[in-house]
């Protein structure tokens, strides 16, 4: 049994352990007064406005969207990394054309503003 | 690593040219953006020249992954040119509509660069590349005309209807992979000759999805639901990108997929494929009739003609090739024609899309009266059009094949297009009070390119020779 | 049972149960995390097929950013008024689902005895191998992939932007 992934698991498993504990044991252990003000949800000590679901502007939807084509990007850097010496000089120019369009499409993106949140 | 870049030349070529129109649009100011048509055309041509370079050369790079064949060129040529007419027929449009000029000719760029992977394409993962490639570009250039929530609309329907059929596509490209242990066509297809009993069903499962996927991409009855409201909702030089170029694409992969390196699986798919024609044909024609709107009809159109191409398909061999690839350039013609007729009838807000506001054009804009006449008639199979020649060899290329069931109901079908064609006629030239129609000196590059669609339709009619020889040529190549 | 067999029934069940989760609750929040955690112990599964490359991509790309955009997509939508709609797809749905089981059972018994492929070598999963034949054999769809995310920048920004 020596997966090589096997101290990942062992580690989730402590994590995992050492969140549970302190849950349960603040749960056992910690005294419990309640009262209306404490109930009320913590919006940086300001008594809550609203509800705390709202529709959001769509802006947050152009950040997630390119942060997911560019994280995309970056996966194909990880194995290039791992074979970057066995590649030479083939694996330097295969990556610089995959980089380049992607960057023009970075530099589209930055000038048109859509980096800006106003 | 010795590679061979020569295949990828037009292609790389087209990127470049899109790269360069995307940067520079950031760069200059709004009443320089002429510039950007320019260097659009430019860098087609540019490819054009390349691929006319290559002409006559059969190799292939990246382990024959991508092929250079005639094949791939002609549909490289074809699809430049539609690149091409698609940007001349909206230099005014897109200023009239507040669409944002560098991007939209990116994006045309961008996918005719994919479309021309379609067809020299040797393997399920580029051809799927290419695919996406194009269809990515064209959901986005369908909803670019952001004033009008019609167009939003439009994209979404056919991005979701889209991405389902990309489902359908990949998952018979998982398929296949799992039977022939290779996503190489070449490679697939001695894997077929090889296995008899295991792995059949899988390759066929495999085979029916992406043969269901192309059906989406070319429009075909019962995949065709989104075309009205897609065609109806996109701003109309890209319906008439998507209805010529789009259509003429994932042709072209079924071509080379299933007329050349999975042939061996005819007799499989004969069958339903030829229902499938029928339907299409018939469906369509059946619901062009109905319309009232005239770009709709062109959907419906789109959709009949479709079913035409599919006869051919079903034909298969050298005849039917030919026919398919002739048809091909014919329908881009007349398609382009007609819709670029189209353009020239908007006036600011105010589409023009009916049939009334064709009424009087014969009279009051004689050349685009004239030109949408030769083009509805052209669409409808009158000789001496282009049409006509196209349609002659596709019914031919059935009755070679011994499908002469299909011929007839492909000739009645005809018949019955000729109701809501010669519609649009008689309106131009029996009624009064219609759209004025933009005059030559307010949109220069929209008639130039109406011209060239009209040159085109007249010349593959009166003189097929040339192109069908081309044709025939192109298709043998895949051999 | 083989230790491989037990951790496998456990990673499968864990996933079973996570995507009915997905489908039940009433709040899509609930839903999304659910998701998350599906894709999390897919991921794991595919660690146990010694495919280590493809079960971090899965928890980046997928668990990771993937999720995020659904996450912003559901406060986009204003999730109350999404909440306690229930679409009435549910026969189809089944049906779809039903066929999908039938179809993979059906291509489990017919499948291609594993004679005819060569075996699979044992560091076959890992950022080596990946990358080997990502940057040789398929090279040109890795550029092609770059045009791809290029489109997709473009159709981000031009149709999401506001209009300035």
């Amino acid at each position: 049994m020596t997966h090589p992934f096997f101290p990942v698991l062992v580690l989730f498993f402590f994590a995992g352990s050492v969140v549970l504990a302190l849950l349960l044991i603040a749960q056992m252990v910690g005294p419990k007064r309640p009262n209306p003000v404490k109930d009320e949800p913590f919006e940086s000590g300001n008594p809550p406005k609203g509800d705390a679901r709202i529709r959001f502007p769509v802006k947050f939807y152009l950040v997630a969207m390119l942060f997911l084509i560019f994280d995309l990007e970056g996966v194909f850097l990880y194995p290039w990394a791992v074979l970057f010496r066995r590649l030479g000089i083939f694996g330097l120019v295969e990556m610089g054309i995959f980089l380049t369009v992607v960057v023009v499409g970075f530099v589209y993106a930055w000038k048109k503003g859509a980096l800006d949140w106003e | 690593m010795e590679t061979n870049l020569a295949p990828l030349l037009p292609s790389a070529e087209v990127v470049l040219t899109a790269l360069s129109v995307l940067l520079l649009d950031l760069f200059i100011r709004k009443d320089e953006k002429g510039l950007l048509v320019w260097i659009s055309l430019i860098g087609l041509a540019l490819a054009g020249g390349m691929a006319l370079f290559l002409w006559g050369s059969h190799e292939g790079a990246f382990q024959d992954s991508i092929l250079l064949d005639d094949f791939a060129l002609f549909f490289t040529e074809l699809f430049l040119g539609a690149a091409a007419i698609t940007i001349l027929s909206s230099v005014h449009y897109v200023r009239e509509t507040n669409i944002h000029e560098g991007e939209f000719y990116a994006l045309v760029l961008l996918s005719t660069f994919g479309m021309i992977l379609m067809a020299a394409a040797n393997d399920l993962i580029l051809f799927f590349l290419g695919l996406e490639t194009m269809s990515i570009g064209v959901y986005i250039l369908t909803g670019m005309w952001r004033e009008r929530s019609q167009a939003s609309e439009a994209a979404m329907k056919y991005f979701l209807i889209g991405a389902f059929a990309t489902g359908f596509l990949l998952y018979g490209i998982a398929l296949i992979y799992g039977a022939a242990g290779s996503t190489h066509l070449g490679r697939i297809a001695s894997a077929l000759g090889q296995t008899k009993s295991h792995g059949s069903i899988i390759l066929s499962a495999g085979v029916f999805l992406l043969f269901v996927g192309l059906a989406f991409k070319v429009a075909a009855v019962p995949f065709h639901f989104w075309v009205p409201d897609v065609y109806d909702g996109a701003p109309t030089p890209v319906s008439a990108f998507m209805a010529v170029a789009v259509k003429a694409a994932a042709f072209a992969g079924w071509a080379r997929i299933f007329l050349y390196q999975l042939s061996p699986l005819q007799s499989e798919w004969t069958l339903p494929l030829k229902a499938l024609a029928i339907l299409t044909m018939t469906v369509g024609n059946l619901l062009a009739i109905s319309q009232s709107s005239v770009k709709r009809m062109l959907a419906y159109s789109s959709i009949a003609h479709a079913g035409y191409l599919l006869i051919a398909l079903v034909a298969g061999g050298e005849s039917g090739g030919q026919a398919l690839l002739f048809y091909l350039l014919s329908y881009a013609a007349m398609t382009f024609g007609a819709f670029g007729v189209l353009i020239a009838l908007k006036e600011g807000e105010n589409d023009h899309e009916a049939y009334s506001d064709f009424a009087g054009l014969g009279f009051k804009r004689p050349f685009l009266g004239m030109a949408m006449s030769l083009f509805m008639l052209s669409l409808a199979g009158f000789p001496p059009l282009a049409g006509f020649t196209g349609k002659f060899y596709l019914f031919r290329s059935a009755v070679v094949a011994g499908h002469i069931d299909l011929a007839i109901i492909g000739a009645l079908n005809s018949l019955l297009s000729v109701v809501y064609y010669l519609r649009v006629i008689v309106m131009m030239y029996m009624e009064e009070g219609g759209a004025e129609g933009k005059p030559f000196a307010r949109a220069p590059y929209l008639y130039l390119a109406i011209a060239i669609a009209v040159l085109g339709t007249v010349y593959l009619g009166v003189l097929p020779a040339p192109a069908l020889d081309l044709s025939r040529i192109s298709f043998i190549s895949l051999h | 049972m083989s230790g491989d067999m037990i951790l496998f029934f456990i990673l499968a069940s864990l996933s079973v149960i996570f995507s009915l989760l997905v489908i039940f609750p009433r709040n899509v929040v609930h839903s999304a995390m659910a998701l998350a955690a599906t894709l999390f112990f897919v991921a794991v599964l595919f660690l146990t097929l010694d495919a280590p490359m493809l079960a971090i991509l899965q928890v980046l790309v997928y668990a990771g950013a993937i999720m995020i955009l659904f996450l912003f997509v559901i406060m986009l939508l204003n999730p109350a008024a999404l909440e306690g709609r229930r679409i009435a797809w549910w026969t189809l749905g089944s049906l779809a689902a039903v066929a999908l089981l039938l179809e993979l059972v059906s291509l489990f018994f017919y499948r291609p005895s594993p004679s005819g492929q060569p075996p699979v070598a044992a560091a076959f999963g890992g950022p080596e191998t990946l990358a080997q034949s990502l940057f040789t054999d398929f090279a040109l769809p890795f550029e092609i992939a770059s045009v791809l995310l290029l489109v997709a920048i473009i159709g981000a920004v031009a149709l999401a932007k506001r209009e300035g």
